[in-house]
């Protein structure tokens, strides 16, 4: 396998100035409003029509930061649209749960600047004529506890426009998908439901629900102070705006950084202060994203489009650097563990589909697998994407699958029962004492 | 062409394979038991055969919808269900 070592560069990369992160002001709303300016009011806004924040939300491009980059402005005319069909006022949830394990983007957003994503999501209610808005955060995390002093201190200064909620969900992967998220707010249960219809046409209590990730809400925030035209003043004209990255793995200085998209590889490693030594690959996306090879993905732009020529998708912002003495097999082998565990156990295909393509993988990173072994896991890793509720098994299919083409070199070496790792400790997080099995009847772990 | 094809609600479904066996056309079973559908509409005497699988389903999770039934094509102002 080819290796790339990137140090850091004696002129370190000049980085946009950032706009979510730049001035961290905490829960303390008078310094937010110092640095950002106060609410901004919304004009001309009638029931069951959008409000005029919707259309320049669609023409500043933003794209939603939760992993699937669709447009946002399109979201939320399409909340607007089921709204007025359905005679039916709508309902906002943000989502701060940040499932991705090797992502932290949206806890340190809210950490820094919980006010940005409170205001976009009362911009948000506002705009597409919504009253309440729900934002919800893994219950464990120190989200919850940060957006609630939050709200509290919006309360003690006159409170907002809309009523805000702060929720605290099961702290499981898949109860940040959608459905899940909104049969979570709506019922009390954080499993995903049978879809369509959708959570923008039928999500809460059955109402048209715009949900978006934390860090989509803190640019719709910007978007309506500053406009649209700024917005699109830095990134790639397709995908424009910022995007906060989590980097971890083989850097100097892991962590958050903010970049404007389209930024490459190379560019993101120096801004974590470089690479630690030889680096083979790296998880893009997230768990549900995908494996590229360094050399491939290099000087790639990170945008949706970007990143394809090499597999990769920036996906949730996740950027995880595997040092070329690590093994991608035994690391991808204890991911979909992982992954199938996380498995809600409603669909067959996902949960003995996905437990069936652990077992091969766990067989493979061992060096026990053999060739029609490969031959049957790459026949499951076909069957199972598009066979669930939700994309869950699809997105650890897909991470699966990337790492047999990345690692294809290793993939030889193992099925004759050898590994060229030097390395024996894991760089992918995989959280404590969550690799179980789907369990037989979701029950209470859910609520 | 439009048509009619065989869904599957995948939480309801228990893989206990009576689609299969009434609608070999559309529908094979993965090695869990679990149908796989080809959604290529159904036309003529095929769809009677889909209509008495869709009857037989003992828990109500096979359906004959009007194609193309997808969230994303349904509904063109919608959001994909793709992610990543
Ligand atoms: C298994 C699974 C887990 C997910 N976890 C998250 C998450 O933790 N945070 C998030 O914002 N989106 C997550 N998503 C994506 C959401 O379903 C949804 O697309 C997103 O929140 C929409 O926000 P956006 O339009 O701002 O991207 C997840 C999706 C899946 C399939
Ligand atoms: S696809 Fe998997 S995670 Fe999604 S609802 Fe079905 S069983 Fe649960
Ligand atoms: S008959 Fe119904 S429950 Fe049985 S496998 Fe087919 S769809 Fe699933």
């Amino acid at each position: 396998m080819t290796t790339t070592s990137t140090p850091a560069p004696p002129h370190a990369p000049h980085a946009s100035a950032p706009r979510l992160l730049g001035e961290p002001v905490g829960v303390d709303l008078a310094r937010h409003v110092a640095a950002f300016g106060p609410l901004p009011a919304q004009h001309g806004v009638k029931r069951g029509h959008a409000g005029p924040l919707v259309a320049e939300v669609e023409r500043s491009g933003l794209a939603g930061r939760g992993g699937g980059w669709f447009p946002t402005g399109r979201k939320m005319q399409a909340v607007v649209a089921a709204a007025h069909s359905a005679r039916k006022d709508p309902v906002v949830v943000v989502n701060a749960m940040e499932g991705e394990p090797a992502a932290s983007k949206d806890s340190v957003l809210v950490h820094r600047n919980p006010h940005l994503v409170l205001d976009g999501a009362v911009l948000a209610a506002q705009a597409v004529g919504a009253s309440v808005a729900y934002v919800v955060a893994h219950r464990g995390g120190r989200s919850v506890g940060t957006l609630e002093r939050a709200v509290e201190q919006r309360a003690a200064r006159g409170g907002d426009p809309v009523e805000l909620r702060v929720l605290a969900a099961p702290a499981r992967y898949v109860a940040s998908e959608e459905s899940a998220l909104a049969n979570f707010v709506g019922e009390g249960i954080g499993l995903p439901v049978t879809v369509p219809p959708r959570v923008f046409e039928s999500g809460v209590r059955r109402r048209p629900t715009f949900l978006s990730n934390a860090e989509t809400m803190a640019h719709i925030a910007l978007v309506a102070r500053r406009g649209a035209a700024w917005f699109r003043e830095v990134g790639d004209p397709a995908q424009p705006g910022t995007m906060l990255v989590s980097v971890s793995g083989a850097v100097a200085n892991p962590g958050v950084i903010e970049v404007p998209t389209g930024t490459t590889m190379r560019q993101i490693l120096g801004l974590a202060g470089g690479t630690t030594g030889p680096v083979s690959a790296a998880v893009t996306g997230g768990y549900g994203g995908s494996w590229v090879s360094a050399s491939a993905a290099i000087d790639l732009p990170w945008t949706p489009d970007g990143l394809r020529p090499a597999g990769g998708t920036p996906g949730a912002g996740v950027l995880a650097v595997l040092p070329s003495e690590s093994c991608g097999l035994v690391e991808t082998a204890r991911v979909v563990q992982w992954m199938a565990g996380q498995s809600a156990g409603q669909c067959g295909p996902c949960r003995f589909g996905l437990t069936a393509v652990s077992q091969d993988f766990a067989a493979l990173a061992a060096a026990r697998l053999k060739g029609t072994g490969l031959a049957g896991l790459e026949k499951r890793l076909g069957i199972i994407p598009g066979r669930g509720a939700c994309r869950h098994p699809d997105g650890a299919v897909r991470f699966a699958a990337s790492a047999l083409e990345v690692f294809a070199d290793e993939v030889k070496r193992h099925l004759s029962g050898h590994c060229s790792a030097g390395r024996r400790t894991y760089v992918l997080p995989v959280p404590a004492g969550t690799v179980t099995l789907p369990v037989d009847r979701p029950g209470e772990e859910w609520r | 062409m439009s048509g009619h094809v065989v869904i599957v609600d995948r939480i309801a479904c228990d893989g206990f394979g009576t689609c299969a066996q009434l609608l070999p056309e559309r529908v094979i079973l993965d090695e869990w038991g679990y149908p796989i559908i080809d959604a290529t509409p159904v036309h003529g005497s095929e769809r009677q055969h889909a209509k008495r699988a869709v009857n037989a389903c003992p828990r109500l999770a096979l359906s004959l919808v009007k194609a193309p039934h997808d969230g994303a094509t349904r509904t063109p102002a919608g959001p994909p269900a793709a992610r990543r």
